[in-house]
């Protein structure tokens, strides 16, 4: 019987199933961070248990650091009392444990998504969970990788398995060569365009066609950390040579072991006759760059094109978009290219690694951030990210052009640490996530690519990348 | 402890795509506890003015025209609302804030998936209904508050006396909930399988165990 890649990596985990159909499915990895593990290590503490293996747990705090540590820059020094506490939570947790952490002080540090594969902790046929929706980056690599809440970050300390249910499989084909301008964020957002985000839900997508097979490991990344904005909690594509030779620079493994892994890690493929539930085929070349205009990541639109109007969706949609419209302050303009932006932000689990920092800064050298923009920040996703940036001098760049550049975090994805929008700025973001107070109490939040961001930060308002 | 029937006042939230970070911003996940989330539910919506951790509703300037700030729905139970409800991130606190608050139930078209699983482990019941059954209960909402009437062993809504809609759910799932059963407690009793799992595992793919970088 043909497998699809997920069917293999669900076959391959399967401790148990019950008559119910829900079955424990064994974790290879498990990443934990300061916000979401608090009450599972509570919870452990209240049942009297340790957790079930050590070695399968990574941590670092990323959601709640300041990204303007500087030099010297400790837990106790976060001036937010709330936050210091959830960051020296996590210190206490990981000591008492016994659970490795790279702490806020550590230059590995940085966004768990981020710091996880470029240190090799993310292998390819692993399952690998988080308290976090954005865990589904890690499916780049061939992995069942998916978010989790924090009851099950207790299950998963407690008994290395997650009890849940199988995931039907989707697949979408990206194929074609992408236009100038357009890059894997764009292809992403286009998707989320087209299905919605529910039109994953229930689903494993499995992210194919030569686009994909084009890609570096970096734009697989951005593509599994969206599926999650497009309702499937887990994205995943296909182990290659691009993977493997990645695995091989990153991972800390003998060559015996290594060789024997990439044996196994070239079977981890859909089979070519393997039964997908639904299939999607995009040309990418058809893709223009994207812009979120609202208030979803579903709410996206070519960055040319014209706002919707009521006229462009049906009746039942018209309160939706009126609340949208009104919140990001719409109501008086036809296309994006009209608005003047206040902010920038480069950075987040979805593009904050070196191709999207080298991406912006190929677009601003020699320029200057436009004085209609208040603020424009660069936040690296973790300290090797920052370091190779610095080694290419891209830091230099940014600074030159007038941004700030910034020590790794979240930042201000998601307007938990002082990296927030103030009421009413309008940003250009290239996170994942446009919702309502998204980025801080009725920020406007416009999601984009860090080439499109990067471009706006030079001229204050979106332009054609191919002029 | 076991509980089989819901009962209690509608609120209703016309519209889709309601994210987690909606139900309870990110200013309130610094809290390192799993209890008092309450006061901050919907906390966009419902207050003027920004939050903190360390607030209460009463400090609050409120927002009146918000539906949880009106009588009788201060004690609503069930929440009502369209497609694709609890979407975005897996913060477990939004499942807290709605519980804290007193809600027992949210009936929708669609929901998050991992807000879906979050509802079990916390006592909450998700109801999956179709977009016309959805639809027809708005309407039955819109004129008055209205009481519903769940009954989870018979898996039904009543909403009018008599009439009522089914719904599925997984029996396993609903039982966590009737019986306030604890996941870990469960698997657990299975420790010798998970062990035996484990112990193949290791010899077979000797790579993913005892890494470090």
């Amino acid at each position: 019987m043909p497998f699809t890649l997920y069917d293999k990596l669900w076959n391959e985990h399967l401790v148990q199933t019950d008559d119910a159909d829900e079955s424990l499915i064994y974790i290879d990895r498990h990443y934990l961070h300061e916000v979401t593990s608090p009450q599972a290590f509570e919870g452990l503490r209240h049942k009297k248990l340790k957790p079930w293996r050590l070695d399968a747990n990574v941590a670092t705090p990323d959601h709640n650091v300041p990204t303007d540590r500087g030099n010297g820059f400790d837990a106790a020094s976060i001036k937010d009392e709330v936050a210091k506490i959830q960051v020296v939570e996590l210190d206490k947790n990981c000591n008492s444990f016994g659970i490795h952490q790279f702490d806020i002080t550590s230059n590995k540090q940085g966004i768990v998504h981020v710091m996880g594969p470029e240190l090799g902790y993310t292998l390819p046929g692993m399952t690998i969970v988080c308290g976090d929706s954005h865990t589904s980056t890690h499916g780049a690599f061939g992995c069942l990788a998916m978010g989790i809440g924090t009851s099950e970050v207790e299950h998963v300390l407690a008994t290395q398995c997650l009890k849940i249910t199988k995931l039907k499989n989707m697949q979408v084909n990206f194929n074609g060569l992408p236009q100038r301008g357009v890059t894997s964020k764009d292809i992403v957002l286009h998707l989320i365009k087209l299905i919605g985000t529910a039109g994953g839900t229930g689903h494993a997508i499995e992210f194919s066609g030569s686009y994909i097979s084009s890609v570096s490991m970096e734009s697989r990344m951005t593509i599994c950390n969206m599926a999650i904005e497009a309702g499937a909690k887990v994205g995943l594509t296909e182990v290659d040579s691009t993977t493997v030779d990645y695995v091989k620079k990153h991972a800390n493994l003998s060559d015996s072991m290594f060789n024997k892994a990439s044996e196994y890690w070239k079977t981890l493929k859909s089979d070519p006759d393997a039964n997908f539930d639904k299939t999607i085929n995009i040309d990418v070349s058809e893709i223009k760059p994207q812009v979120t205009w609202g208030t979803s990541p579903e709410m996206t639109i070519d960055f040319d094109a014209a706002i919707p109007t009521e006229e462009d969706v049906d009746d039942e949609s018209h309160e939706n978009l009126s609340l949208a419209k009104t919140y990001m302050g719409l109501n008086d303009s036809k296309t994006l290219q009209d608005l003047s932006f206040d902010r920038i932000f480069i950075g987040s689990c979805t593009n904050s690694r070196i191709e999207d920092l080298r991406d912006a800064a190929s677009v601003i050298k020699g320029k200057k951030v436009s004085k209609d923009i208040t603020e424009a920040i660069v936040v690296p996703g973790s300290g090797m990210v920052k370091a190779q940036a610095e080694e290419e001098g891209l830091d230099k760049i940014f600074v030159d052009a007038g941004f700030l550049w910034r020590d790794p975090g979240c930042s201000m994805c998601l307007g938990m640490n002082p990296d927030q929008l103030k009421p009413y700025e309008r940003c250009a973001s290239t996170s994942n996530r446009n919702f309502e107070g998204r980025q801080g109490n009725l920020g406007r939040t416009h999601l984009m690519s860090p080439l499109m961001a990067a471009l706006t930060a030079i001229n204050g308002k979106i332009i054609d990348p191919s002029s | 402890m076991t509980h089989s029937i819901i009962s209690g006042i509608v609120a209703t939230f016309d519209r889709d795509n309601i994210d987690t970070d909606q139900i309870i911003p990110t200013e309130y996940l610094k809290s390192i506890k799993k209890f008092g989330f309450g006061d901050f539910l919907f906390d966009g919506w419902r207050y003027l003015d920004e939050g903190r951790l360390d607030m209460t509703s009463d400090d609050r300037s409120k927002n009146h025209d918000f539906i949880l700030n009106k009588e009788p729905f201060t004690n609503s139970e069930i929440l009502l609302t369209r497609d694709n409800f609890g979407c975005g991130s897996s913060r477990e606190h939004a499942v807290w804030a709605l519980r804290d608050f007193g809600f027992k139930a949210v009936i929708a078209s669609s929901f998050g998936d991992i807000f879906y699983n979050n509802c079990f482990k916390n006592s909450v019941l998700p109801i999956e209904l179709t977009k016309e059954e959805i639809k027809h209960l708005f309407e039955i909402c819109s004129t008055s508050p209205t009481s519903f009437e769940i009954d989870l062993v018979k898996k039904n809504i009543k909403f009018d006396g008599e009439s009522c809609y089914s719904f599925n759910v997984k029996e396993s799932l609903l039982d966590r909930i009737i019986n306030n059963l604890d996941d870990v407690d469960i698997t657990l009793k299975h420790k010798k399988h998970i062990e035996a799992f484990e112990k193949t595992r290791r010899n077979q793919r000797p790579w993913l165990f005892d890494y470090s970088n």
